[in-house]
């Protein structure tokens, strides 16, 4: 049974431009740091690599560093930027409270641990955060803010958070504003320049590239303090032999997407329209989570009162149906999403939701394949949720 | 017929194995790891029992192995409430509960069957140690692991949907066999003790749980012999951990003989008073081949998890079950299950309410 796989925003299949510069560089040997002429060969791949990133996304070379994913990246920003700015006495750490936990955890483990103070921002029902809301946590004291961090896009219910206009007002406090854009690139026009961000996560198998790479885009004179330490590579940001094989990878999947990404949008956004109707029309009471229009163009995520969404992601997958609940599971227990809970859904609700997200491959067949199993599946969910 | 069923994971070996035959036998299985603790256990506190992180990832890993689908049902809060707090107060009763045989009642064959039939399974299987042909539950052939007692409360409905898989096998046999597969479990110690009970401290747990409530420890006479920090922490039949400074006066070890939670009284007294030839139970289950006994039925009965087997008759008398034993039994608790069987074959269960 072919299956439909939705669940671009865990990971999307790599694209053959990505699997094609990568495994051309499996083959080679060098040490990007090291000065003979394999070292230059491997260093001109990851330079050109690095250049072909940065154009892509509106960004000087110099600003790209080079990470193990999307996870290091939002730990070197938080971590790295909040060191630096504790050493000037600020130690506010502003995050949305719908961030990934990529991003809420070195947070909490700063306040847990080095003495930060950890202030949530909230959202509306849709998962925004408002401008106020930052301006106003700002406000109370400005020079205690060490940094904000607001992701570009959320991954579960896939709103679109108004970032430029809350960089601005960071900008205009002197505070470093990182936002992981790790589910945004590709899908939205992304552009680091305009952007007015000070750092932004990337994540390469988000966009078709490899797994194990990542970038943190790093404007210049923005300087945290190291998480790895070793070699002094990537700005002496980040120690590391360069995965020289990963980064070409990357690159060509940051190139490709980008390049087809306004195509790529417009189409996923009809599916996943698509997606919605027919969802709707089997499942009147279905609700839809997130923002209604500042969403990504793939990203569908509903609820489904009555039911528990284990009990869905199971029998949809019995019918080659790929999705996700989209909430984290540390010990294998789902537990309600925070994101939810942060705009407002009760326990019970946000127990029963489920996430599609649509990618690069998808097609109407993955939509009908949803569209024709959906209403009996939900309808035998809600059996078992009332036994 | 290519049955939908769903088997119960718990990381252990048992389980791995029996999903594994079931899957071979040709039948759609499901892997489902029970997440029975709302606070899992991780790696670091080196815990060992249910639910932790490192059991569900050896389900998982098993399960990946075996080539089935894996998922975790949170079965927290219904554990919390149908087995642990149930322990808790039938030792603040008096009584000496199973927990093992109330997971089954309750958990396995219940909760989770129940959820498992809402959404389209067949059955639930699970490596238990009993045989189960055409719902008819008797003994593992392995004496040492034989768990048909902690199953002989199971209804016929539930037992209907059951699947025992490792019926004819030994716990050696299943060891190999898992070794065989390719399962990393294979040499993975046994479960014993109560599984949220880590540590194996239960009267710690109790008195954590209930308090300390001194009280007296009486003979046989009600003289007051001793004293206790809490009657629950007792059970019928014990002679460890008395502390009693005064020797009984012909010099034999004392026995606990009954717990009176309402006086918080404990007495104690020798082995011979311990001995009891007739027990009144409750709460009958008749899941067996033969129909509840109205008449006098000659049979056995196993009166403890890995207990003596003693000959009986049993016959029904309205709410009770009257069991009459060819020989005297000591250590017979209130809360325990009697479990009736005619040669291996369980043919019902009954809760001992006294002894009569």
């Amino acid at each position: 049974m072919e299956s439909a796989y939705l669940d671009h925003a865990a990971t999307t299949p790599m694209l053959p431009e990505a699997i094609e510069a990568m495994t051309a560089q499996l083959g080679r040997v060098g040490n990007a740091s090291s000065l003979h002429a394999a070292g230059r060969r491997t260093r001109q791949v990851v330079e050109e690599s690095r250049e072909s990133i940065a154009d892509a996304l509106g960004a000087r070379p110099s600003e790209v560093v080079f990470t193990s994913g999307g996870t290091e990246a939002d730990n070197l920003a938080i971590k790295g930027l909040y060191w630096a700015r504790r050493a000037k006495g600020a130690n506010r750490i502003l995050v949305s409270a719908v961030e990934h936990h990529a991003a809420l955890d070195p947070a909490h483990w700063l306040g847990d641990r080095q003495d930060a103070v950890v202030e949530l921002l909230d959202v509306d029902e849709f998962g925004r955060v408002h401008p106020q809301t930052l301006r106003t946590a700002i406000e109370r004291d400005p020079d205690s803010v060490a940094l904000v961090s607001v992701m570009w896009a959320n991954n579960e219910v896939g709103t679109v958070q108004p970032v430029r206009v809350l960089a601005a007002i960071a900008r205009d406090h002197g505070i470093p504003f990182h936002t992981d854009a790790v589910q945004a690139v590709g899908q939205l026009p992304v552009v680091f320049a305009d952007a007015g961000v000070d750092a932004l996560t990337l994540s390469g198998h988000k966009v078709g590239g490899p797994m194990g790479v990542g970038a943190l885009l790093l404007a210049r004179g923005v300087d945290p303090v190291p998480v790895l330490h070793g070699g002094g590579q990537e700005r002496d940001v980040r120690s590391g032999t360069l995965d020289a094989p990963s980064v070409a990878g990357l690159a060509a999947a940051v190139q490709t997407a980008i390049a087809r990404q306004a195509e790529t949008s417009a189409r996923l956004a009809e599916l996943r329209d698509g997606l919605i109707r027919k969802v709707r029309a089997a499942v009147p009471d279905v609700v839809l989570n997130g923002d209604p229009v500042n969403r990504l163009p793939g990203n569908a995520h509903f609820s489904f009162p009555g039911c528990e969404g284990d009990a869905l992601l199971m029998l949809l997958d019995a019918k080659g149906v790929e999705c996700s609940t989209g909430s984290a599971c540390s010990a294998g227990v789902a537990q309600p999403s925070h994101v939810l809970l942060a705009m407002g859904a009760d326990a019970v609700s946000a127990r029963g939701s489920l996430r599609f997200s649509l990618g690069h491959t998808s097609t109407e067949a993955d939509v009908d394949r949803v569209a024709d199993v959906i209403g009996m599946v939900v309808e035998r969910a809600r059996r078992a949720g009332l036994s | 017929m290519r049955l939908r069923v769903l088997a119960a994971m718990s990381g252990g070996v048992d389980s791995a194995v029996a999903a594994a035959r079931i899957a071979e036998a040709g039948h759609d299985v499901t892997g489902v790891h029970l997440a029975l603790s709302a606070n899992p256990q991780s790696y670091r506190t080196g815990a060992r029992g249910c639910c932790t992180i490192e059991d569900s990832r050896d389900a998982r890993r098993a399960a990946d192995v075996i080539g089935i689908p894996f998922y975790i049902w949170d079965m927290a809060e219904r554990f919390h409430r149908d087995v642990v707090e149930d322990f808790v107060s039938e030792y603040a009763a008096g009584r000496t509960p199973n927990p093992c045989l109330r997971c089954n009642e309750k958990i396995k064959f219940e909760a989770v069957l129940d959820r498992a039939l809402a959404l389209g399974f067949d059955a639930v299987a699970t490596g238990h140690h009993a045989r189960l042909v055409d719902g008819v539950l008797s003994r593992s052939p392995d004496e040492g692991k034989d768990q048909s007692y902690v199953l002989g409360v199971l209804t016929r409905e539930q037992l209907s949907h059951a699947i025992f898989p490792l019926g004819d096998s030994t716990k050696a046999q299943v060891r190999q066999e898992a070794a065989r597969r390719g399962l990393m479990v294979a040499d993975k110690p046994d479960s014993h003790d109560i599984c949220f009970i880590a540590d194996g401290d239960t009267r710690g747990f109790l008195e954590n749980r209930l308090g300390t409530a001194q009280g007296p420890i009486v003979d046989e006479s009600g003289e007051v012999i001793g004293k206790h920090e809490g009657a629950y922490g007792f059970t019928v039949g014990q002679r460890k951990g008395l502390h009693i400074d005064r020797p009984a006066a012909d010099g034999r070890p004392r026995y606990v003989l009954s717990i009176e939670p309402v006086s918080n009284t404990v007495t104690v007294g020798p082995r011979s008073s311990l001995e009891v030839t007739a027990i009144v139970t409750e709460r009958p289950v008749w899941n067996g081949p033969v129909a509840e006994p109205r008449e006098p039925l000659a049979c056995t009965v196993q009166l403890r998890a890995h207990g003596e087997v003693y000959g009986c008759r049993v016959q029904v008398s309205g709410e009770e079950v009257h069991v009459e034993l060819d020989a005297p039994a000591t250590g017979v608790a209130a809360g325990q299950a009697a479990v009736f069987y005619l040669d291996d074959v369980v043919i019902g269960s009954a809760t001992i309410a006294r002894a009569a």
